[in-house]
């Protein structure tokens, strides 16, 4: 690997939730690590000055649920490919949940995991281990040895635990280890079938319906077992009204929950199932515009203290099939900050609460260190400019899945630069395109 | 919510027929009335009219059909239109092929037309988004969305009994949950201005949210669902969901929702009983009602056949004014 270089941010507005930091500074950076904020060490000469007037520099974005695709489904994409699409978007640290084939249930798929993305270096990619083995929710994965090869937390994935003794044993012996456990409320029979929420929309399409039930039931069980257990438990992609009032009268009982919510779900909704967009074919599935509301006010208020892109890149083939046929998922790293930052413009959060959401918030959930702009953290920075406008197009699309129900919309905000411990791992042509 | 840009072409002509939904008042009362002059074609010594000559029509059924084949292989003869039937069971797409991949072979052999059955859910929808320009698709039945043409056949069949469908009272019973034709019904009875429309079923088969996503009223009592109402439209129950979580037994059904002619006395004396067909005698209705005076079932099927030839006619010809 490359030594990072000497850099000078010149003139950035640093905006830094952990420290709450928001001032106009000038930053310097060496050795991967934040060497000095405002003026320059004694002696300190940059290889090269970034001139990032009128932008935002902030910590480098994690995100808790992001598909690459390998191993096993290279067809789809690559580690390769969506660390570069990672380092597009301003994203350091991504997590990859570990329905891989195979899957993530023994050290060396983990491994192998950890090698090809440090291979490529543009990105952290960190493996979520299973929690069972294969994820078929019967016998436990050997979770002491997933930790030692890197695996921060444990999950199923989208795929159920049916049994409830068999959730109990597992969360107890995740926190065995203090492993956090991820969990997708979704309950497997409920939504048997289902491709759309259970609705007005989907009762007039005929597509067989996920009733908010799906997710509820599997919540107050799952709320449970915390409760019982003192597993720390993460619920990931939360979709409805009813789930974030449950999280929130969870945690206001000091029970060690935590939730996310992908960032689609903040903007899309049931509506947009209406002509058949196989790009809206989503697990959860997009709910209705008052579950929306809720979940932006989850977010606002922190009851959901991340957000996650959810990307799910696909191959052309795997959306071009009649709806209910098609795989679910969205390609959705590239819009992550853009959307984000239409949440600000829409009065939802302010921009400090955003990169809060995006970068520390899911830091926390994780148990690592969240990202900061002081001397001697280490250069995750995602700098951006909040006003550039740009059409989501194929032609400057860095995903290997084009899947997305954005794709032909003009959004704001795009990311100039990302720096992975120190080193540039991403530059926009667009740098310098624009007035500063 | 509107799949007129896809139905409609620029003119504002049907170019595909994939739902009621969208379609205007007008365009559904025009092709009720083209199909009132179809009727007669089958009367004639050679039922046929040249309107469609020369076009290709390919019957693609991903779901197994009889009836609404048949009809639509009949309406497209009757115009005089070259008629392919694939039996898709023992065809490309049984050794892998995509259906995006079928419709493309098809479409190379300069088929005009595409009658599409399928399991799922917005596959008509799909495949007209994916035709070419020249092509017409017409919706046969996709999953629990729509079958259009059988609810305009229905249409047709309550205006040549009740004269209009402003005063009416109409009562659709049985299996909405999965029924792409009671959608269709629905959606058709809203746009033709039906003041009163009554879906019947036990809650298991009833969609979520129905009243508000059809402007419907549910019933849970076939008795009260069925008074004093001008038509009932009996659906097809699948003996399947009774073996499933939905209904414990065919006889507890018939028990409750099947039609009698003693329940059809809570109806208007003059009130038309219909059904898409096949009838499962004794678990819908029984056979009293279903071959009695009121029952128009059959009269639906010999409808049905100039409907689709209304449909098509429309659709092609649009096309050959190009």
């Amino acid at each position: 690997m490359l030594e990072a270089p000497r850099l000078t941010i010149r003139g950035g507005r640093l905006l830094d939730p952990v420290s709450r930091l928001d001032r106009v500074l000038d930053l310097h950076i060496a050795g991967g690590r934040v060497l000095a904020l405002d003026a320059p060490p004694e002696g300190f000469r940059p290889d090269r000055i970034l001139d990032a007037r009128g932008q935002i520099v902030c910590p480098g974005f994690v995100d808790l649920c992001a598909r690459v695709r390998e191993p096993g489904d290279e067809h789809k994409a690559t580690i390769a490919s969506e660390v570069r699409a990672a380092a597009a978007s301003g994203v350091t640290t991504l997590c990859c949940p570990p329905d891989t084939h195979p899957v993530i249930d023994t050290p060396a798929v983990a491994r192998l995991i950890h090698q090809i993305s440090k291979r490529h270096a543009l990105a952290r990619v960190l493996p979520i281990g299973a929690l069972t083995q294969g994820l078929e929710g019967q016998t436990l994965a050997g979770m002491a040895a997933l930790k030692q090869a890197g695996c921060l937390v444990l999950s199923q994935a989208d795929q159920p635990i049916r049994d409830t003794q068999v959730l109990r044993r597992a969360l107890e012996y995740a926190a065995t280890f203090a492993l956090p456990v991820f969990l997708l409320p979704l309950d497997p029979d409920l939504a048997a079938g289902g491709c759309a929420h259970e609705g007005v929309v989907s009762t007039r399409l005929g597509l067989p319906g996920i009733p908010e039930s799906a997710e509820t039931v599997v919540l107050a069980r799952a709320l449970v077992l915390a409760e019982q257990t003192g597993a720390r438990i993460h619920f990931q992609r939360l979709s409805t009204a009813r789930g974030v009032e449950m999280l929130a009268e969870a945690r206001a009982r000091g029970i060690a929950v935590s939730g996310d919510v992908a960032m689609h779900q903040l903007f899309l909704t049931e509506q947009d199932v209406a002509t058949f967009d196989a790009n809206c074919h989503l697990i959860p599935p997009l709910r209705t515009a008052a579950d929306r509301a809720a979940l932006r006010q989850g977010v606002a208020e922190g009851i959901l203290g991340a957000i996650c892109s959810d990307h799910q890149p696909h191959e052309l083939d795997a959306k071009l099939a009649p709806f209910p046929e098609t795989a679910p998922g969205l390609s959705a790293l590239e819009t992550l900050l853009p959307l984000g930052l239409r949440l600000v413009e829409e009065g939802v959060l302010d921009l400090m609460t955003l990169i809060e959401r995006l970068s520390s918030g899911p830091a926390e959930i994780l148990g690592r260190e969240p990202g900061r702009i002081v001397p001697g953290a280490p250069a995750d920075l995602c700098l951006f400019d909040p006003q550039v406008n740009w059409t989501v197009c194929p032609e400057t699309w860095i995903s290997r899945g084009q899947n997305t129900p954005f794709m032909g919309q003009r959004l704001r905000g795009r990311v100039s630069w990302t720096l992975f411990g120190g080193r540039i791992v991403y530059e926009s042509w667009r740098v310098g395109a624009h007035p500063a | 919510m509107t799949h007129l840009h896809t139905q409609l072409d620029a003119q504002g002509r049907l170019r595909h027929f994939l739902t009621i939904e969208g379609l205007s008042r007008k365009l559904l009362i025009e092709l009720l009335d083209q199909a009132e002059g179809f009727l007669g074609v089958a009367q004639q010594a050679v039922k046929k009219v040249p309107l469609c000559r020369g076009k290709v029509v390919a019957n693609l059924f991903f779901e197994t059909s009889t009836r609404t084949r048949t009809t639509f292989e009949l309406a497209a003869k009757r115009l005089s239109a070259d008629v392919l039937n694939l039996n898709i069971s023992t065809s490309a797409t049984a050794k892998g092929e995509s259906l995006l991949d079928t419709l493309r072979n098809l479409e190379a052999m300069h088929v005009d037309m595409f009658v599409v059955r399928h399991a799922e859910s917005g596959t008509a929808h799909f495949m007209a988004a994916h035709a070419a320009p020249h092509v017409s698709i017409i919706n046969a039945g996709d999953g629990r969305h729509a079958h259009p043409t059988q609810a305009l056949l229905d249409m047709f069949t309550i205006r040549r009994h009740k004269g209009g469908f402003d005063h009416l009272r109409v009562a659709i019973v049985g299996d909405i949950l999965h029924s792409r034709v009671a959608r269709s019904q629905m959606l058709a009875l809203k746009t033709l201005r039906v003041p009163d429309i009554r879906v019947i079923a036990p809650r298991t088969l009833l969609p979520a949210k129905v009243e508000e996503a059809f402007g419907v009223s549910a019933y849970y009592d076939l008795a009260e669902g069925i008074r004093d109402v001008d038509v009932i439209i009996m659906l097809r129950l699948q003996r399947e969901r009774m073996s499933s979580a939905l209904l414990p037994s065919e006889h507890e059904y018939f028990q409750l929702f099947g039609l009698t002619e003693e329940r059809m006395k809570a109806a208007k004396p003059d009130a038309i009983v219909m059904h898409p067909g096949p009838i499962n005698r004794g678990v819908e209705m029984d056979s009293a009602v279903a071959d009695g005076r009121r029952s128009v079932i059959l009269e639906q099927v010999t409808n049905g056949i100039a409907v689709r030839m209304a449909v098509m006619a429309m659709c092609l010809g649009s096309q050959g004014s190009k």
